[in-house]
């Protein structure tokens, strides 16, 4: 930490952080507009819940790539973890999935906090690929041991009721989405704290410029290690929450795919102010839905081309527009990485 | 981002907005759910052009109900197919749910249909285990013992007595290496090694080493179709072929969407299946010759005609109930149907819900210039021997 | 054991082929492109396409397949590479997932799904037994060419003042450029040829790996990055080194323990970024 002088710029500073802080009403308003979409079309809950967990699962994946500047494609490995964490959880008997969802989460944390490590050595091509790496290992391990997992046949559940009182399974669709929204809710809320917290504003410090960063005293491997594994627990209740809410885990929870995708969504939805994640899960959600009705051979076409002229045109440039407009709105730091 | 938050928001309003559709009681909706993207594309290619074929040529009205088909992409994910599952039944008010391109994808649906109480019609997925998680699924594709279990016999009488056998490491070809297997054994053969695949990304040469160094009468091999070409590629260029050990396995390997496109490699193979495109009967020559036309020269294969009796057997229970679409009817009538497929006669038990059919030995040779699977030998009326074998 | 060993090496020096330009890539122009394997998907599609539709004979659609690819990707990095090689990783990343999502379905559009075969010609099939140990012919020719190719390159780099000047701009491009060098064409002429190369390592390894489908960039792109993070950025020898060992342990290992698998080659890799997290060979300033 450092020690702050208490002088006038220090104060104006305080104020200023202490402003950011505070809930705007659009924000408000968006978890209002989310909550009564839910409720008001039943017959979309899966829907719905689909786009809450990848909501979840992009926002998983803010905290490293938007907050910290962690390029990861293996992110997956996490997902896919806490889904079939959750899974043989249920199948081993343990019917509450609340406390399977916790479980689930733990364990992906577990996985991130060892893996971190790897993170903080050699050139962006390798760190890359360790992240891809356990990926594809995880997935590989959970096909040799078909026994627990299932294997390629995948493996389906049966949950309890959420606190002994709300079904989530099949008749229990429009539930099983509150769940999922306050699952993600919860977790946000905790996520906008840490990323506005002192804790925070290292991170961004870090992804602005590490070697500054560290000069200035900020134990930066540390600081990446704990926030890898904050990350891991959140894609892991992700995953816990698709596994739980939809009764099924199979091996493509692992594949590069989920991972592209996840990206894919944080960076239309844009990186760093933490509702990117949220709003490009819907985005290219409903997009793929609409399109893969009209041609589904094609739709990554689209996705693809979408993503070229993204990067060409600069995301900079973009993200310049949205953090303009969004300075009024969120209060979070809105430079995409 | 506030060009994006418009369009974010114009998107989610038109998906919200979009009616969904109205319980009509003159229409009959069929949902068709099959991977149209990702790795088993072709899969879900073939069988929307058998579906969509039967209703080509029997016209889309039947017993008073008109049909409305609705094809669906789950890209091969089982919680998408679980999804779209769950809003063909609730939204679209679907009264019959078919394809299922996978185990895993079938297995996904298999709750929602028992809760919902709506057939569902497996087309392509061949793991045995499948039409016991759920009292409304029915099948119309096969099972791997169905297949495996015949080419057992055909060895044990064709002198064939130590056999590899080579599968691709998954339900379907764990299914066939222990029916194989077993059948194989209790006549008096002997598996001199059961080696599996991985199933992604195979490179059989490594195994068919294997294979060569155990020097066995013959090797026995499942590969989901698709992977067939290059296991007989490497299995030639091993120099197997001359080695004298024979190569047989179920159809799968010789599957008649990549037949034509082997090369030499493939000729002499003997497999058993339940269907060739070169069966000789009047049914599949119109059959072919009508697929074909369709679909610009495609050959049909195995899993065109599992959803062209997909659909005949939708039109064939709403025959037989008068045109009542509602699940417990729909399934009674549907237990017991029997009818003349391009693949031969075929039935659906009424204990199993499964199929009932031929199975062909067949030997891959060149009609008119093109491979093809030309059967040499029947065994009529086969059923599921995993279930057989537990009643 | 000595075919299981031969084996393993022609894979590994398919490898090689397909994954060399990605390491110069990387090792020049620091720059990650997801979409090599695009590239490799065209050469391979060129040989099959001119064998079955034009009936050229397999050898003189190699040379085509080198070209056709060698230009696209000239063209490619003059017109949008080039604008991204100072950004961050993250953009490179996404603009060369982006450009192999477009690939793919284009492929699929012109091409169909269905996997485009390579019939060898016959002098190319079977096998010979050499003392014992078999080994299939075309494995030999594999062998045989990707070596030359190996060799070629070597003292390319090596003998040549063009090779001087182009190891020169990879050890530090803005001192090159200061000397005289023509950075821009090096990195052009770099790109096409890389581009090229995987072209030809997409013609020859169709066969092997059961016909060309628009799948391929994507299924293969995990491997070639394997190679090169295994071997480390240091240009040929790195990346021969890892596709060898790669490519034996690969093949080793499935016919040693079938059960384990694809898994082999992501432990290895993962064990290998663990111990030296540059790679095998590392650079001089440890990029």
């Amino acid at each position: 930490m450092i020690a702050a002088p208490a002088s006038p710029g220090f104060e104006r500073i305080a104020a200023h952080l202490q402003r950011r802080a505070r809930w705007r009403w659009s924000e408000v308003a968006f978890w209002l507009a989310l909550l009564a979409a839910v409720l008001a079309f039943p017959s979309r809950a899966g829907f719905f819940n689909e786009i809450l967990i990848a909501g979840l699962f992009a926002l998983s994946l803010d905290l490293i790539l938007g907050l910290t500047g962690i390029v990861s494609l293996g992110h997956a490995a996490f997902f896919g973890l806490g889904a079939y964490a959750a899974a043989i959880l249920s199948s081993q008997g343990l019917a509450d999935p609340t406390l399977g969802l916790l479980i689930a989460s733990a364990l992906s944390g577990a996985l991130g906090l060892a893996t971190a490590p790897l993170l903080l050595r050699g050139s962006d091509l390798t760190r890359l690929m360790v992240t891809m790496g356990i990926a594809l290992m995880l997935g590989e391990v959970a096909n040799r041991n078909a026994d627990i997992t299932g294997g390629a046949d995948g493996l389906n559940l049966t949950m309890g009721p959420v606190l002994g009182l709300f079904p989530i399974d099949f008749t229990g669709q429009r539930n099983a989405a509150l769940y999922s929204l306050g699952v993600l809710f919860l977790l946000f809320v905790l996520a906008r704290r840490l990323a506005q917290s002192p804790f925070g504003l290292s991170l961004s410090a870090i992804r602005e410029n590490r070697l500054r960063a560290g000069a200035l005293g900020i134990s930066t491997s540390r600081r990446i290690i704990a926030i890898y594994a904050v990350a891991a627990a959140y894609a892991g209740a992700a995953g816990a929450l698709l596994a739980q809410t939809t009764q099924i885990v199979s091996l493509d929870l692992f594949d590069f795919h989920r991972s592209a995708d996840v990206m894919l969504m944080l960076i239309i939805g844009g990186a760093g102010y933490l509702y990117g994640g949220i709003i490009g899960a819907a985005i290219f959600i409903v997009v793929k839905d609409v399109i893969s009705g009209a041609t589904p051979e094609y739709w990554e076409f689209w996705i693809g081309a979408m993503l070229v002229v993204l990067v060409l045109v600069g995301r900079e440039r973009i993200a310049a527009h949205a953090r303009r407009t969004l300075r009024m709105l969120v209060p979070l730091k809105g430079r995409a990485a | 981002m506030k060009t994006v938050q418009w369009i974010s928001g114009f998107a989610l309003a038109a998906a919200l907005a979009a009616p969904a559709a109205r319980a009509d009681d003159a229409t009959v909706t069929v949902g068709l759910i099959l991977p149209m993207t990702g790795p088993v594309a072709s899969t879900g290619k073939q069988e929307r052009a058998g579906a969509e074929l039967y209703i080509a040529q029997h016209g889309d009205t039947v017993a008073g109900k008109k049909i409305a088909l609705i094809v669906k992409d789950d890209t091969g994910a089982a919680d998408v197919t679980k999804r779209l599952a769950q809003e063909l039944i609730g939204n679209d008010h679907a009264k019959v749910l078919m394809g299922f391109g996978l185990t895993p994808l079938a297995l996904a649906v298999a709750p929602v249909s028992a809760e919902a109480k709506v057939p569902e019609i497996v087309t392509a997925a061949a793991t045995a285990m499948i039409t016991e998680k759920s009292p409304y699924i029915v099948r119309t594709s096969f099972t791997l013992p169905q297949a495996s279990a015949p080419m057992a016999d055909w060895c044990l009488q064709n002198k064939i007595k130590k056999v590899v056998t080579i599968v691709s490491d998954y339900g379907p070809g764990l299914d066939a290496e222990k029916w194989f297997g077993d059948t194989f054994k209790k006549g008096g053969g002997e598996i001199t090694e059961a080696i599996r695949v991985p199933l992604k990304n195979p490179d059989f040469a490594p195994f068919l080493q294997r294979v060569k160094d155990d020097a066995p009468d013959a090797v026995f091999v499942f590969v989901p179709s698709g992977f067939g070409a290059i296991f007989m590629k490497q299995f030639v260029e091993r120099g197997l072929d001359k080695s004298g050990v024979k190569l047989i396995g179920t159809g799968d390997v010789t599957d008649d969407d990549l037949l034509a496109d082997m090369g030499d490699s493939a000729l002499g193979a003997v497999t058993t299946h339940h269907y060739s495109a070169a069966h000789d009967s009047s049914e599949n020559k119109a059959f072919v010759a009508a697929f074909e036309k369709a679909n610009g020269g495609m050959r049909p294969n195995f899993m065109a005609v599992g959803a062209y009796d997909g659909m005949a057997l939708v039109y064939h229970a709403l025959e037989a109930t008068k045109g009542a679409a509602d699940g417990e009817s729909l399934l009674a009538a549907m237990k017991g149907a029997s009818w003349v497929s391009p693949r031969g006669p075929v039935s659906i038990d009424p204990t199993t819900r499964d199929m009932v059919q031929n199975i062909y030995v067949r030997k891959v040779e060149k009609v008119d210039g093109q491979l093809y699977n030309v059967e040499f030998a029947t065994i009529p009326a086969v059923k599921d021997p995993y279930k057989a074998a537990k009643n | 054991m000595l075919t299981i060993l031969l084996d393993g090496i022609a894979y590994g020096m398919l490898l090689f082929v397909l994954s060399c330009g990605l390491s110069v890539t990387l090792g020049l122009m620091n720059f990650i492109n997801l979409a090599h394997g695009a590239f490799a998907m065209l050469g391979g599609y060129v040989t099959a396409l001119l064998m079955s539709r034009a009936g050229v004979p397999f050898i003189a659609t190699l040379p085509i397949a080198f070209v056709v690819p060698a230009l696209v990707g000239a063209a490619l990095e003059r017109t949008l590479y080039r604008r991204l090689y100072g950004a961050s990783p993250l953009d490179q990343v996404l603009f060369t997932i982006g450009l192999v999502f477009m690939a793919m379905p284009i492929a699929n559009f012109f091409l169909g799904d269905q996997p485009q075969q390579v019939h060898l010609p016959a002098w190319l099939s079977g096998r010979v037994e050499f003392h014992g140990v078999g080994i299939g012919v075309y494995r030999i020719f594999t062998i045989g060419i990707c070596a030359t190719i190996a060799t070629a390159l070597q003292i390319f780099l090596v003998g040549t003042r063009f090779g001087a000047r182009l190891r020169a701009c990879v050890d530090d491009a803005r001192v090159a450029s200061g000397l005289g060098v023509n950075v821009d064409m090096m990195f052009a002429v770099t790109f096409a040829v890389g581009s090229g190369l995987a072209g030809l390592g997409g013609a020859l390894a169709a066969d092997v790996v059961g016909g060309i489908d628009p799948s391929f960039p994507l299924r293969f792109m995990v491997t070639f990055l394997i190679v090169v993070t295994i071997g480390g950025s240091n240009g040929i020898l790195g990346a021969l080194v890892g596709s060898l060992l790669l490519g034996v342990l690969d093949v080793a290992g499935k016919y040693y323990v079938p059960s384990i698998g694809a898994f082999i080659i992501y432990f290895v890799m993962v064990v290998t970024l663990i111990l030296r997290p540059q790679g095998l060979f590392v650079r001089g300033d440890g990029r």
